[in-house]
């Protein structure tokens, strides 16, 4: 078996093994973190077989390009997935601790594995339609996460995130309908060459449109990012975490993979309009977070700042602005969902998410003080961590002149720096507010049963932040080959063609 | 025929983005389901319009005659019809649900979380 076809089997298989013992919800958590960590294994492994001898592609049911179904993965698409299973492998173990028993007997590891198995297959299909197809099974089981429980704010939340995005899916299915009508193709690399032979690429802009407002939403981009504050921070911590790493990077990914292959032929409109779009959602993503008082909303509101730098390392659109957009892709996945993760244990140190009512946590627990500041610090921006890397790529870009747009790329580097320091500011006043000030009134504790299950993966991602930002060059060297693929996709189309 | 159709998938995302705006939970899930409508017959429309020329292999073929329908937009169409059903099944429990915990069909009152 080649290395792609595992990464979706082993989530399947685990979620199939879940199911078979439904009856023992005790043996679920078990099998979840047996299955990522294979998933693990298996997305090294491909990320190995993808960097030694470039893209790899196959296609299922042995039916011949573009015909079939394809799977493919370049370095981009394989970085992802290691990412994806990192993520899967900390919040699986994370969520022992942290998911009740009610919500694991109504099959909370088995929606868990079958979502990550939409997120990988979202990576790796060569096929727009499939691409809508994993959409959907990652969006079902999202939708099945965010609601387990049933609490009121969870339905409340729940609502707006099931509806926006059911409105996304349907444009994205309209905008795959009308490319078959102008292509009569549907697979990424055969899209490529016949939108390359395309006599007016103009007219497919108003196809990129309904893209680009279909992964948008998803994604989270100024002014289509509303729902995503108003429901992240509804769900479980462990569910919220992955929901914050993944979701909306599948958004980004998804607009990474258009704009790249299919829609360059009017790259002045498509890519300036992108342009415009990412210094908005940097601006309003952080203006948004530095006024919230709710650790997981104001975490929220970040997320859309930072879906902001990804997508305009894509608009620049040369090789240094795609490098950061892939380097800042995986960092910030990482440093998310960690703090994400870490606002569970402090809500279990004082009893509320509430920033206000939080407070002397330095002196209560100093090591969980440490943990929190490498991820706020590599969020902010600050060296040596990684994200003081991300940022720096990226603005190094916008700063170099090579790109499409030499009057713009400076103002939206400076605002980039600007966002920056506000990220900075209010990661200082999480952390004035919920360990440096004296607690406002009585704290009251949770007992945590199995204390090491909720600061294990803690550890392990703030690990991972500090060895990327000591060893940057590694990273964003393969950052860089990923961007060149991405510029070049000429070995990507030639593997999906030839490959049967 | 393309006209026609045209037509009705406009006044169809007409209908269905009025139903979305309505307050009511009921009438924003009709919303849903009139718009994948819309979107299933724009895959077909788009798709191109043939009539009467089924796409069948004839007898001593071996791919199909040229002015033959294209048979993937309906594949399409009953993938995304596959998976609006299921999707539709999952709101109409979760309105349900909501209905019980929140007490309210109306949207406006469902402010608890926003501060």
């Amino acid at each position: 078996m080649g290395p792609l076809v595992p990464c979706l089997l082993i989530p399947f298989a685990a979620a199939i093994a879940c199911l078979l013992c439904w009856r023992r919800p005790s043996a679920h958590h078990a099998i979840t973190v047996l299955g990522m960590g294979l998933f693990l294994a298996a997305a090294i492994r491909l990320f190995l077989a993808v960097d030694a001898g470039g893209v790899v592609a196959v296609n299922i049911g042995n039916w011949p390009a573009p015909f079939g179904i394809t799977l493919v993965a370049d370095l981009t698409a394989a970085i992802m997935v290691v990412v994806t299973a990192i993520i899967g492998l900390a919040v699986a173990v994370y969520s022992i601790a942290d998911i009740d028993r009610g919500r694991l007997q109504f099959g909370y590891c088995i929606f868990f594995n079958l979502m990550l198995m939409g997120v990988t297959g979202a990576f790796l299909t060569g096929d727009i339609f499939n691409m809508f197809v994993w959409f959907e099974v990652m969006l079902i089981s999202s939708f099945v996460l965010m609601t387990l429980g049933g609490e009121r704010a969870q339905m409340e939340g729940a609502i707006k995130y099931v509806v926006l995005n059911l409105i996304s899916s349907a444009l994205f299915l309209a905008a795959c309908g009308i490319l078959y009508g102008k292509t009569g193709t549907l697979n990424l690399a055969d899209l490529a060459i016949r939108t390359k032979a395309m006599m007016q690429p103009e007219l497919l802009t108003v196809t990129a449109m309904m893209f680009l407002v279909a992964f948008g939403l998803k994604a989270g981009i100024f002014p289509l990012f509303f729902w995503l504050p108003a429901s992240y921070h509804t769900p479980p911590v462990a569910v919220s975490a992955v929901f914050a790493g993944l979701l909306t990077k599948v958004g980004v990914y998804a607009l990474v993979r258009v704009f790249t292959l299919i829609f360059v032929g009017d790259t002045p409109f498509t890519h300036g309009l992108l342009l415009v779009l990412a210094g908005l959602t940097m601006v309003s993503g952080v203006l948004g977070a530095v006024s919230q008082f709710d650790f997981r909303r104001l975490l929220s509101f970040h997320i859309v700042s930072q879906i902001g730098y990804m997508v305009l390392g894509l608009a620049l659109f040369t090789q240094w602005a795609l490098a950061g957009t892939v380097f800042y892709l995986f960092h910030h996945i990482l440093v998310k969902t960690n703090l994400f993760l870490i606002s569970g244990i402090t809500r279990r140190k004082s009893g509320t998410f509430d920033l206000r009512q939080m407070g002397g946590l330095y002196a209560a627990a100093p090591w969980l003080a440490l943990l929190f500041f490498i991820p706020a610090m590599s969020l902010g921006g600050i060296p040596p961590l990684s994200g003081f890397f991300a940022k720096f790529a990226i603005v190094k870009a916008s700063l170099m002149g090579d790109t499409m747009f030499p009057a713009g790329a400076p103002v939206l580097a400076a605002i980039a720096l600007a966002v920056g320091l506000l990220t900075l500011f209010s990661m200082t006043k999480i952390w004035n507010e919920a360990f440096w000030k004296a607690p406002p009134g009585e704290r009251r504790p949770e007992p945590i049963a199995r204390p090491w299950l909720l600061y294990a993966p803690v550890v392990a991602l703030a690990a991972l932040t500090v060895g990327i930002g000591l060893a940057p060059s590694f990273f964003f060297d393969i950052a860089l080959r990923a961007a060149d693929q991405l510029l070049n996709p000429g070995a990507y189309i030639q593997a999906v063609m030839r490959t049967n | 025929m393309e006209l026609i159709l045209a037509v009705t998938i406009g006044v169809l995302f007409a209908a269905a983005a009025y139903l979305l705006l309505r307050r009511s939970i009921v009438k924003m899930i009709l919303g849903i389901v009139v718009m994948s409508q819309a979107v299933n017959l724009l895959i077909l429309t788009a798709g191109g319009l043939t009539s009467g020329a089924v796409p069948f292999v004839e007898a001593g073929q071996t791919g199909l005659s040229p002015a033959a329908a294209d048979p993937l937009p309906q594949a399409l169409i009953l993938t995304a019809i596959v998976i609006s059903f299921g999707v539709l099944a999952f709101t109409l429990a979760m309105s349900l649900r909501a209905d019980q915990t929140v007490g309210t069909d109306d949207l406006d009152a469902m402010k608890g979380t926003d501060e």
